[in-house]
């Protein structure tokens, strides 16, 4: 009896103790892109002015007040820098209603739906990046703090898998690059760790903003690997591993990087 | 993406310059891009920026291709009065752009 | 809008080496060794331009050549000698070589702009100032640009 009984201890420990997991980048070593960048896409990121991801942020607010069907944003939410500071830091996460894990991209396109009975915006549209730099933006400097607990766990692991396998015809895996080799040149750029807390950012690269999606896509692309589509669930999958991975780094979207 | 955003120095002082900034979104299509089903992008660039301080042209850019896309200028005007400053723009397709800032000058 | 073919912008490969060059400041080229632009040619019409007061600044690499930020300037004073009219900017290898001129339609006390330009690859950037006298003044700098370490589709 009493041998069940610590059998039975023992066990209800496990998903606990399972859920515990180790971190992959020390905290102390953590590092933003940004630090990654060169001089003048640090200054460029560093002067809210300058940095041309406000443009975006500026829509994405009027956007937030635009009604549809007579119902806006701020309808619901009021205001953004109240209502919704620390959502990108939960994001992604487990959307009860549609028993997926949705990115912050996914969480407003579910609220606009649901809630305004709109339809939802296309993946990389100007208005979703808009109102997601808005939204992002209202967590600025907050630590990037996701559940893997629970519902989400089966995407983490997914993402963890997709993060540490081989791909394309390069046949590189993601820690190749961002673990094995962070801070080493890769022709005249430096290779960061990997992080995504400066999306949705102006690259200059794009000539605008793009979402964390789309970089992760870019990147699939650079190792000759097929791109999964915008919205694929295997991206969100990606996007919540790197978010659990840079737990405790802020976020610092609008971003600027090359 | 706002149309612009405009940053002014809040408060002058007669007879010295002051800081003007303007961010502008605007791609700045080159001309040389191909879309993704291989069509020739074409070209539409901000082809002409100006400046009015109190109905007085000030500043002016002839631009092309050359300005990178989302256009940011930052300049001085001399104060004179308290008023308005005036940026107007248009591009390759003829479609223009404002803005419009005070500066109160002491 | 996706940039599927490789484009003028990519077309200068960067020799390894330079690759690795330290990103140090070069000094603005002083030597008034002019670069072969017709359209700065025609500007100049054989006059020489002075290679002084003129401060053009870019950056000895640039981060991306679709964005790198400039910095013209010229300090004063002005009044009540002759002012600047207008500023002109080209470039050596860009398909178009004219790539800005700033125009002062009224004379201004401090001449300080700043703009983000586009280079398509390693070349040399020459501003040059007209006065209302007509006297020339003339800067230059050079960039390197180098593509990518990875292509982007997305």
């Amino acid at each position: 009896m009493l041998r069940r009984r610590a059998a039975l201890a023992v066990a209800a420990l496990i998903p606990f103790l399972a859920g515990a997991q180790e971190r992959v980048v020390p905290i102390d070593k953590l590092r933003s892109g940004v630090e990654f960048a060169g001089a003048d896409v640090r200054a460029m990121q560093a002067d809210d002015f300058a940095n041309p991801g406000f443009l975006w942020v500026e829509r994405g607010e009027a956007l937030w007040r635009e009604a549809v069907a007579g119902k806006s944003c701020a309808s619901c939410h009021g205001d953004a820098a109240m209502s919704v500071r620390g959502v990108a830091a939960r994001h992604p996460a487990f959307d009860r209603a549609s028993g997926t894990v949705v990115d912050l991209e996914g969480r407003i396109n579910a609220c606009r739906v649901r809630n305004q009975g709109a339809q939802p915006f296309e993946r990389e549209s100007e208005e979703l990046l808009a109102l997601t730099a808005y939204v992002a933006t209202q967590s600025r400097g907050m630590p990037m703090a996701v559940s893997i607990d629970g519902p989400a766990r089966a995407s983490f692991e997914r993402g963890r898998a997709l993060y540490t396998a081989r791909h394309g015809q390069m046949n590189l895996a993601c820690t190749q690059c961002h673990e094995q080799s962070s801070g080493k040149r890769l022709y005249a750029e430096t290779l960061s760790q990997g992080h995504g807390t400066a999306f949705p950012a102006y690259r200059l690269e794009w000539q605008g903003v793009g979402s964390l999606q789309r970089r992760i896509r870019a990147c699939f692309y650079g190792i000759r690997a097929e791109m999964p589509r915008p919205g694929a669930p295997e991206l969100t999958d990606l996007e919540l591993y790197l978010a659990w991975r840079a737990q405790g780094l802020p976020i610092e979207a609008p971003g600027v990087r090359r | 993406m706002a149309d612009s955003r405009v940053s002014v120095a809040p408060q002058a002082r007669r007879g010295e310059p002051f800081e003007v900034r303007i961010s502008i979104r605007h791609p700045m299509e080159t001309g040389y891009r191909t879309n993704e089903s291989g069509e020739h992008v074409p070209r539409n660039v901000i082809r002409r920026f100006s400046c009015r301080y109190n109905g007085t042209p000030v500043f002016a850019v002839r631009v092309t291709s050359g300005i990178a896309a989302n256009p940011y200028f930052r300049f001085f005007v001399t104060a004179r009065e308290s008023g308005p400053l005036e940026f107007e723009w248009i591009d390759d397709a003829g479609v223009r752009g404002e803005a419009r800032a005070e500066v109160k000058v002491t | 809008m996706q940039n599927v073919q490789p484009n003028i912008y990519r077309r200068r490969l960067l020799n390894g080496a330079v690759a690795l060059v330290a990103c140090r400041s070069l000094p603005a080229i002083a030597a008034p060794e002019i670069p072969d632009i017709p359209l700065l040619a025609q500007l100049l019409a054989g006059r020489t331009p002075r290679w002084e007061r003129l401060r053009l600044e870019l950056p000895a690499l640039a981060d991306n050549g679709l964005a790198v930020p400039m910095k013209l300037s010229m300090p004063g004073p002005f009044a009540p000698g002759p002012n600047v009219q207008a500023i002109h900017l080209f470039s050596e290898k860009n398909p178009v070589p004219d790539m800005a001129t700033f125009e002062f339609p009224a004379p201004l006390e401090k001449i300080e702009i700043d703009t983000r330009v586009r280079l398509a690859g390693t070349q040399k950037v020459v501003a040059v100032a007209v006065m209302s006298d007509d006297a020339l003044y003339a800067a230059a700098a050079e960039v390197i640009v180098t593509i990518a370490a990875c292509l982007d589709g997305s």
